[in-house]
């Protein structure tokens, strides 16, 4: 894909985003937007992966840590096509295979059930380990909240990346600098996170400009040619990027828009979409 | 009867042999490889041993990860971190996607001894069994701990298993003892009450059993080393022969062995039910003969508590 169909590809992303949240009454819209230009760049430029055969052993991995994000993965998914696009205003709803959090049993694509935080990170290196101990290629990527790296267990599994020098893991940091209680410095600040890396034996890479699919795509391909450990991408992102009443907004982290909302932030997404 | 054997060395043993014959186990510790005696399968396949260092959240996370890549992992260390400190790890990335992480967890119950009540896991079968399709197994001695590993290898899915520090001895007949998950064992047969016991106590119930023998009370024994999912079948066939009910546990009355077969009894077949282990209360510091002596839980311990209880 070249950049402008990732970046339309990104745009259609976000708008399933708001369609899942709008239908659910209820999910979590900031973080979900806030990655869904990574999103687009590691599923429809980068991973290994093939949706007529979701369980391949040979695929690449991601782990969603921040597994509240889940309509960005689902929305990601239907758009490569593991299963239809229909289905994700079915989000949250009882009957439903898309969980309010990502459940690996029953959505095809998703590599590990997570929503608690700090899990998915360990369960990402566990892959990664596998993927050493059987000789395989793949490349496992997993996606953290930076209020996430709050949690004492992320830095459990990094001190086992790092040492196990797992050059096919790449961490990627949704760094929006919000959190549900205020701002990372407002709450409890795990900054700096680069520092924090460094000195878990991490290869860092900072990207400034976290919502520009090239800027990511470059950063992803700089962690793939690193071969002396795994690498730590801080994306500086904008959360709720896209929908301007939600950008840089603590408030839109788990709440869903009402009509008004929805129709408003429906036609900021088909304008941006129409002029690209 | 041979030497004493600890459950834990039975469990290294034979998760070394599992090694040689099938190369997708993988085992997992946290710097207790010594003690839980997962060494010996380092030692073996150090390609296939991860040692995470002192990190229980990451330790399961990171066995979930592997078995979700298609690898077996076993993972060991005390049966406070694994079921305890990582519970919710073991509930969410591993119970939720049900998936075929075996959990070896060692130092079960005061027979820890001296460390006393901080590493005396008294609470494990309560959370384990709490858990949606969580197999939970406590085997009483070597004969039986090492059927065990190669039957939960053989096994799709999670499963918890409790092996003790102390050295026990060996009730079991190496040749004619098979393990099957969820199926208690009759090692007595009895009309006059039933006593199900499970893990270390089981070789005192035994000896507890004689006692009351020559006082005239004809005790069926029951050994059910799967907690979890519990053999009713069993338990209420017993209860209708006999009319009430012992069980013997190293864990909380609360919760454990007793409380799984409360549910069944009051459910299917209500008879009295006394429960001996841990009356809610920690653990202590003491060599583990005298703390097993302590709460009651030697061969005349259980005898009295079951002789009154007949009375």
């Amino acid at each position: 894909m070249n950049t402008n169909e990732l970046k339309k590809t990104a745009n259609s992303i976000r708008k399933s985003i708001i369609e899942e949240v709008y239908n659910a009454k209820s999910g979590h819209p900031g973080g979900s937007l806030s990655a869904a230009d990574l999103m687009t760049v590691l599923y429809f430029d980068k991973m290994n992966v093939n949706p007529e055969n979701p369980d391949d052993p040979d695929r690449d991995r991601f782990v969603l840590s921040k597994g509240h994000a889940a309509p960005v993965l689902y929305a990601t998914l239907a758009e490569k096509g593991y299963f239809p696009k229909e289905d994700l205003v079915t989000l949250r709803k009882p009957d439903s295979y898309l969980q309010g959090h990502p459940d690996m049993k029953h959505t095809p694509g998703v590599d590990m059930s997570t929503g608690s935080l700090g899990q998915g990170v360990s369960a990402a290196v566990g892959m990664a380990l596998a993927g050493k101990i059987d000789d395989k290629d793949y490349h496992v990527y997993t996606l953290l909240g930076d209020g996430e790296t709050e949690e004492g267990q992320v830095w459990e599994a990094a001190m086992l990346a790092g040492n196990h020098k797992l050059d096919n893991l790449t961490l990627i940091v949704d760094n929006n600098n919000l959190q549900i209680d205020g701002t990372l410095d407002e709450v409890n600040s795990p900054n700096p996170l680069d520092k924090k890396f460094e000195a878990f034996n991490f290869n860092v890479i900072v990207v400034d400009e976290g919502n520009d699919v090239e800027a990511i795509s470059k950063a992803l391909d700089d962690a793939l040619a690193y071969k002396e450990g795994p690498t730590a991408i801080i994306l500086k992102t904008t959360k709720g990027k896209g929908v301007s009443f939600m950008e840089d907004d603590a408030g839109w982290h788990g709440k869903a828009p009402n009509e008004e909302q929805y129709k408003i932030a429906m036609a900021e997404l088909e304008e941006e979409g129409e002029a690209l | 009867m041979s030497k004493n054997i600890a459950t834990r060395e039975s469990y290294g043993n034979a998760v070394t042999e599992l090694g040689n014959e099938n190369e997708n186990i993988v085992v997992l510790d946290a710097d207790l490889a010594a003690a839980t005696q997962s060494g010996k399968f380092k030692a073996a396949h150090p390609e296939r041993f991860i040692d995470v260092g002192i990190a229980e959240q990451n330790l399961l996370g990171t066995a979930a990860g592997l078995a979700a890549a298609g690898k077996v992992p076993f993972v060991s260390t005390f049966a406070m971190f694994a079921a305890g400190r990582a519970f919710e790890q073991i509930r969410n990335m591993i119970g939720y996607p049900h998936l075929n992480v075996k959990i070896a967890a060692t130092h079960g119950g005061i027979s820890v001894g001296e460390d006393g009540a901080s590493h005396q896991c008294l609470e494990d079968f309560g959370l384990m069994r709490l858990i949606p399709g969580m197999v939970v197994i406590n085997p009483a001695d070597d004969v039986e701990a090492r059927a065990a590993v190669k039957a939960v290898a053989d096994y799709e899915g999670p499963v918890y298993m409790r092996f003790g520090r102390l050295p026990v001895p060996v009730i079991n007949d190496e040749e004619t003892y098979t393990f099957e998950i969820g199926k208690g064992q009759v090692l007595k047969e009895g009309n006059d009450i039933t006593i199900i016991a499970s893990g270390l106590p089981v070789g005192a119930t035994l000896e507890a059993a004689e006692k009351l023998k020559a006082d005239g009370i004809d005790a069926e024994v029951i050994n059910m080393p799967t907690i979890k999912p519990i053999d009713d079948e069993l338990i209420v066939e017993s209860a209708k022969k006999t009319g009430k009910v012992v069980t013997v546990e190293e864990h909380n009355c609360i919760g454990g062995l007793g409380g799984a077969v409360a549910e069944v009894i009051t459910e299917q077949n209500p008879v009295p039910v006394k429960r001996i282990g841990i009356n809610d209360q920690f653990g202590k510091s003491g060599p583990a003969p005298e703390l097993l002596e302590e709460f009651g839980l030697d061969a005349d311990g259980i005898y009295e508590q079951v002789k009154e209880f007949v009375s």
